[in-house]
Parts: C-alpha cells; sequence; structure tokens
C-alpha cells in the first residue's frame, strides 16, 4: 500500500474537544456542579485560580476551575488569557490591611498584643484524619457566633518599628510596575518582584522558601504577623477629586520580621520580608514573605549563594502560566529538529566507524600476529579483533 | 468575532507590538524587549509570532501557518483557525498566495518575495543561552558583540568531533554585527536567510522578545575558514515527489527499520506532484 500523508489535523482537533467535554461532565446520572458550590465549597482552589490567574472574580474563578476540571494551573490560564483582554478603567489606591476586617490574625513573636490573637477558620490544629461523615453528607454544626470588640489591631511590624527596631517600610509613594504591560528588567525593583511573586506559583514558592529554611540562603524569619481578612478597594477618579469604595476583597497578608546582623551601610534591626495573596493563601503568604526577603540578599549586603536569593532566577522561573506552556510544548511536533539530529548522530557513528578502521587495509588482508590474533570466525568478529586496542 | 478586536489583539498592544517591530528592523538581529501578553494560547505554543502577526496583520492579507513544514499539523491547524475567527482573514496553503505566512521550525522551499512577511516562533530568542544562563550577563555580551563564548564552543565541537554538532537552531550574524538565534529551524535552512527578499520578524512570547531581519540582509551562520558551514538533509530523494534538494521528514512505515523520506515542506511537494514529478513510493503505487 502506498504511502499517504497524514491529514484531518482539524477534525482530530475537533474530535478531542468533544471527548473532553464529555470527560468533563463525568457521568450525566450524577448531577452538575454549579458555579456556586465551586465558589462556596472549593474556596480555597478559587482562590488559587484567583491568585495565579491574577484576577480578583470568584464567580469566573470558579468558572475557570469547572472548566479546568479542577486543574488549578490550567483554571489560572484561563483567567489570565481573559483578565488580558479587559479594559483598564482605573488603578486603585493602594489597599490598607492595617483598616483589614480581620478574620484571622496571628503572631509568633508576641504571646499576646493589642487586638489579640484570632485563630479564624484555620486548618491549624485540626488532626488530618479523613472524616468520613462529611463523606456521608453530614450537616455541619454552625460555628459560635459572638460580637467582635472592635479593638483596633495594628500590624506587628508597626508595633516594631515604633522602637526603631525593624528598618522602614518603602515609602511606596513612587509609580509601581506592572510585569503585565512592561517586560521584566533588570535590576528588578522590589514592587515589580513582589508582582511576580504573588502571581506565582504556590509550589514554586513554597519549595523555595523551604529551600532558604534548609541552609540555602537562610533568613532567619519569625511570622511576625499573618493576617486574612477583607479590605476595601478604592479608585480615585480624576473628574471627583476623592476616593470612592468600588468593593471588598479578602487577601492574605505575611510580614515577616528576619534578624539581620548589620553591614557596613545598615544598623543591625530587624528587616522585613512580606508576602500578599488573595484570598485565604497563608502557605503561599508565608513562602512569598520568604523568598521577598531572600531576594533582597544584594540589597542589604548579603552574599548572593542560594536559588532563593538569586533574583533573575527566581523571577524567570516563578510563573507557573510560562513554565506549564514552555515545558509542555515539548508534545508539540519537533519532526523537523529531530530529523537534523537524527541526520547529525548517523553522520558522526560513520566518521567514527571509519576512523576506527585501519586505512586502506580491508578485514581480511590482515595478517594475525601475536598481539591481534584472529579470533575463530571470519567477517566482522574478525575484522572487531583487529581494530579493537 | 464578537467581542474582540479585529486579529484579538487591542489597537494599543498592536501599536507596541509595532513599535518594537521597527526598532527591531532598525537594529537587525538586535533582541527587542516588548510587552508580551498573555494569550488565549499556551507559552510555548507560538504566543509571540501569533502576537507579532495579529499586529501586522490587515484585513487584505492572506495568511499561511506552518509547523514543521506542514500546514496540516494540530498547532499549525489551530493558529490558522484562531486567525480566521479573530480576523476573519482569508487563509491558505500555498505559500506563493500568502501575504503573511507564520512558522515554526521551518522557512518554505520556495523562494519568498519582497511583498512577503515571514514571521518566526521563537521558543527561545537567546542565542547564548545554553553557554551562559543569565540574561543580565548575555545582554551585555551582545552590547559589546563579545562572542569568543560561541566560537569557542564551535571550535571545542570541532576539536571533540571532528565538526560543528549543531543541527537546529544553528546560530547565525546577522548584518555582521548581532549574534542571532534563527529560531529552531533545521541547519538546512540558514541559507535562505541570506539576503532574503521577505521581510522575516521573530516573535518569542514567553521571553518577551522581537527581533527581525529587514529584506536583502547578510545572515552568515557561524563557521570556520577550514570547516566551512555545510546545510544538512537526509541523503535521499522525495519518496513522494522524487525531489532531491528539499527538507526531508522521516516516516517510520513499520517495526523492521523501514523508512519513507517525505518531503516536511507540504506544500512544495503537493505542487511538484501535481506538476507530475513522482517519487519511488508513487510509482509503486502505478505499478500496484
Amino acid at each position: 500500500m502506498a504511502y499517504v500523508t497524514v491529514k484531518g489535523g482539524e477534525q482530530a482537533i475537533d474530535n478531542a474537544h468533544a471527548w473532553l467535554a464529555e470527560e468533563r461532565r463525568g457521568d450525566p446520572a450524577v448531577p452538575d456542579v454549579s458555579l456556586a458550590q465551586i465558589e462556596g465549597q472549593l474556596g480555597r482552589a478559587v482562590d488559587r485560580a484567583m491568585g495565579e490567574g491574577s484576577l480578583y472574580d470568584r464567580e469566573l474563578a470558579a468558572l475557570a476551575v469547572k472548566q479546568a476540571q479542577g486543574d488549578l494551573i490550567e483554571a489560572a490560564f484561563l483567567l489570565r488569557a481573559y483578565r488580558t483582554t479587559l479594559p483598564r478603567f482605573a488603578h486603585s489606591l493602594p489597599i490598607d490591611t492595617t483598616a483589614m476586617l480581620i478574620k484571622r490574625r496571628i503572631s509568633a513573636v508576641f504571646k499576646d498584643l493589642p487586638g489579640g490573637q484570632v485563630l479564624g477558620p484555620t486548618y491549624d490544629y485540626t488532626h488530618r484524619l479523613l472524616d468520613f461523615e462529611l463523606a456521608d453528607g453530614a450537616d455541619h454544626v454552625g460555628a459560635r457566633r459572638g460580637t467582635a470588640d472592635g479593638a483596633a489591631m495594628p500590624r506587628v511590624p508597626d508595633i516594631l518599628g515604633h522602637e526603631g527596631l525593624i528598618e522602614p517600610d518603602g515609602d511606596g509613594e513612587a509609580e509601581p510596575g506592572d510585569l503585565t504591560r512592561e517586560p521584566l528588567a533588570f535590576p528588578a525593583t522590589r514592587d515589580v518582584r513582589l508582582q511576580a511573586l504573588a502571581r506565582g506559583d504556590e509550589g514554586f514558592l513554597l519549595a523555595l522558601g523551604y529551600s532558604t529554611q534548609r541552609g540555602y540562603g537562610g533568613t532567619h524569619p519569625f511570622a511576625g504577623e499573618i493576617r486574612m481578612g477583607e479590605v476595601s478597594v478604592e479608585i480615585e477618579p480624576p473628574e471627583l477629586g476623592f476616593a470612592i469604595d468600588i468593593g471588598d476583597i479578602t487577601v492574605t497578608e505575611c510580614q515577616m520580621v528576619n534578624q539581620f546582623k548589620g553591614s557596613k551601610t545598615t544598623p543591625p534591626q530587624f528587616t522585613r520580608g512580606y508576602g500578599l495573596v488573595f484570598g485565604f493563601s497563608e502557605r503561599k503568604a508565608m513562602a512569598m514573605a520568604l523568598v521577598d526577603r531572600a531576594m533582597r540578599a544584594e540589597e542589604l549586603g548579603e552574599e548572593v549563594t542560594a536559588p532563593a536569593q538569586n533574583v533573575e532566577f527566581v523571577l524567570y522561573h516563578s510563573d507557573n502560566i510560562e513554565a506549564t506552556g514552555f515545558v509542555e510544548h515539548l508534545k508539540l511536533p519537533h519532526y523537523v529538529d529531530f530529523q537534523s539530529e537524527l541526520q547529525n548522530v548517523r553522520r558522526m557513528q560513520q566518521e567514527v566507524a571509519r576512523a576506527m578502521e585501519p586505512a586502506g587495509v580491508g578485514a581480511i588482508d590482515v595478517a594475525p600476529s601475536p598481539l591481534n590474533p584472529l579470533p575463530q570466525g571470519e567477517g566482522e568478529s574478525a575484522r572487531q579483533g583487529v581494530v579493537s586496542p | 468575532m464578537k467581542g474582540y478586536n479585529f486579529a484579538y489583539l487591542d489597537e494599543q498592544t498592536k501599536r507596541m507590538i509595532r513599535r518594537a517591530l521597527l526598532k527591531a528592523v532598525a537594529i537587525p538581529g538586535h533582541q527587542v524587549p516588548f510587552g508580551s501578553r498573555e494569550m488565549p494560547l499556551p507559552y510555548g505554543w507560538g504566543t509571540g509570532g501569533i502576537q507579532v502577526t495579529a499586529s501586522v496583520l490587515g484585513s487584505g492579507d492572506v495568511l499561511k501557518v506552518i509547523d514543521q513544514g506542514a500546514d496540516d499539523t494540530t498547532n499549525a491547524v489551530s493558529i490558522r483557525r484562531f486567525f480566521a475567527r479573530t480576523a476573519g482573514v482569508q487563509t491558505t496553503t500555498y505559500t506563493a498566495d500568502a501575504t503573511v505566512i507564520q512558522t515554526r521550525h521551518r522557512i518554505p522551499e520556495k523562494t519568498l518575495r519582497d511583498d512577503q512577511i515571514i514571521v518566526y516562533q521563537v521558543p527561545q530568542p537567546e542565542p547564548l543561552f545554553r553557554l551562559e544562563p543569565s540574561r543580565i550577563e548575555t545582554r551585555r555580551m551582545h552590547s559589546l558583540a563579545d562572542y569568543g563564548l560561541m566560537h569557542v564552543k564551535l571550535y571545542e565541537d570541532i576539536a571533540r568531533f571532528g565538526q560543528i554538532s549543531i543541527s537546529y537552531d544553528y546560530p547565525v550574524m546577522v548584518n555582521h554585527r548581532y549574534l542571532m538565534s534563527p529560531s529552531p529551524i533545521p541547519a538546512f535552512d540558514n541559507p535562505k536567510m541570506h539576503l532574503m527578499p521577505a521581510l522575516q520578524l521573530f516573535g518569542a512570547g514567553r521571553e518577551k522578545r522581537i527581533y527581525a531581519i529587514p529584506p536583502w540582509t547578510e545572515v552568515q551562520s557561524l563557521d570556520f575558514n577550514d570547516h566551512p558551514f555545510r546545510p544538512i538533509r537526509a541523503p535521499h530523494p522525495c519518496g513522494l515527489c522524487g525531489a532531491t534538494d528539499s527538507y526531508l521528514d522521516e516516516v517510520v512505515i513499520d517495526d523492521r527499520g523501514g523508512r519513507l523520506f517525505v518531503c516536511s515542506d507540504t506544500d512544495h511537494c503537493a505542487e511538484r506532484r501535481a506538476a507530475g514529478h513522482v517519487g519511488s513510493e508513487g510509482m509503486k503505487e502505478a505499478a500496484e
């Protein structure tokens, strides 16, 4: 049968996508999962998709999670591809986390402090036992309700700041950079680094943060404070001249307080590592704060030796949408490059084989010698007997 | 397409990309950073080429998209559909009919004309990245035209293997100034870049770089006087059209080492067959 070139990529793609839609739906006898269910009951998945997708919209994120069958990197990708098409009406003012409506606030450095420690809806101290009653759809027991005392909850670094024990925070007056509009350039300023980390892959940041704790660029961190809750987002339209509140978002903030012995240019004082993530994403906020501090090594006159301290390395590899695209592009056809490598290897093998043969001498012409005894047999084996050292 | 601008990108973004393209044309082979957008296709799958194509495409253009030289490979199909859907432009598989050709890994066999634009998808715009991973460093090396590292690599190849072992993405010197990655085209295609009448544009979306070769620009593949550059192709005629000067795909036809070599440029092959050229497979078929 004669060879026929492969055709029909178009039909194959349509068929594959139809199959995908069927797989996504699963057993039609089982009810379809609603966006409200995902938003309400898979909140942490929605949070992660919003954070890495750089778009705060719980409903769209729930849709992305559903469309991606729970693949959160794919969900973040869907959100990113959508957000990039949206017009920009305004830039918000910096959010004020001191005015946060707190759901959780803990400090690992002070036993008690103004506003107290608030555990909030945490997995901490749960025993990780599979709850089979949950599998049976048991009704949950409602949480006890109380009245907030309305006490102010100053942020721990601010408390330390009054005494001059911690470095001052940046003034925040300059216009922050935006990686989604301008390509990364070096040296990358801290605002741009923090943006990259906030959009970065949770797993990547977790591993890098962890590596600093194991000796690869240690930062002597203390979890000064972690807080999670709602903050209002404000914009200041030029025609109004004053700020208006456009809504609330939930964020998790982590401020690491890091020991610092001082350098030629800086007195001994605590230094800061900062993490801020959409939604309730404490693991990522903490990892982000560790990596942020590690990346400040050069600025603080520390030796740069570890991966987490290498700004270029961290920033070029933290984005999981970029990473997944490029890793997975390896499944695209590479027939042409591979073919050129095949020809290359074949040619090099031929040249090696030629070099191994004694010049102008056929195997059968070689007389056996005490150094090169002809083995039993003929042809290939005899020839190899001659050329082998 | 409803809800989206012509060719997907908004006009501001296209303008930003065109500015980068103008700069790239003005400095042949120099990598220009640009504000690469997040596209609805994955990074590494042609987002740079797509953004460049979207920025140069007009409603009267005729677009051809190839991957590995073929119009019917899945990603080429996907990108062609993307533009058919978002720009509504006419598409073609005929190289001669296209005004814009977006490609991954090949340059068509047919000589391109000065009224055509070829847009390359580039995974890794930095030709030095295997030798120096830091882009801070490689940027400095480009600014000083300090390419000794690459020459040493080629020399070491010759010392170790007797020849330069790069078979694709073979580095070129553009306009005697900038070392440039030709994208992962086979070295066989490199000579086609030299003094090409068509405008050559390169887009790297994930790495956020654009570069260009203006028409009729000198493009030299790096080599040494005593080890001149040699383009490689499989030493066979095409099994379908009998061409002996085209780049070939190797097709495995059985599990006993059976191989068939066919043109990687599917349009070139189809055109030759339509003109009556027949390869060994065609002869077999005629005999059956």
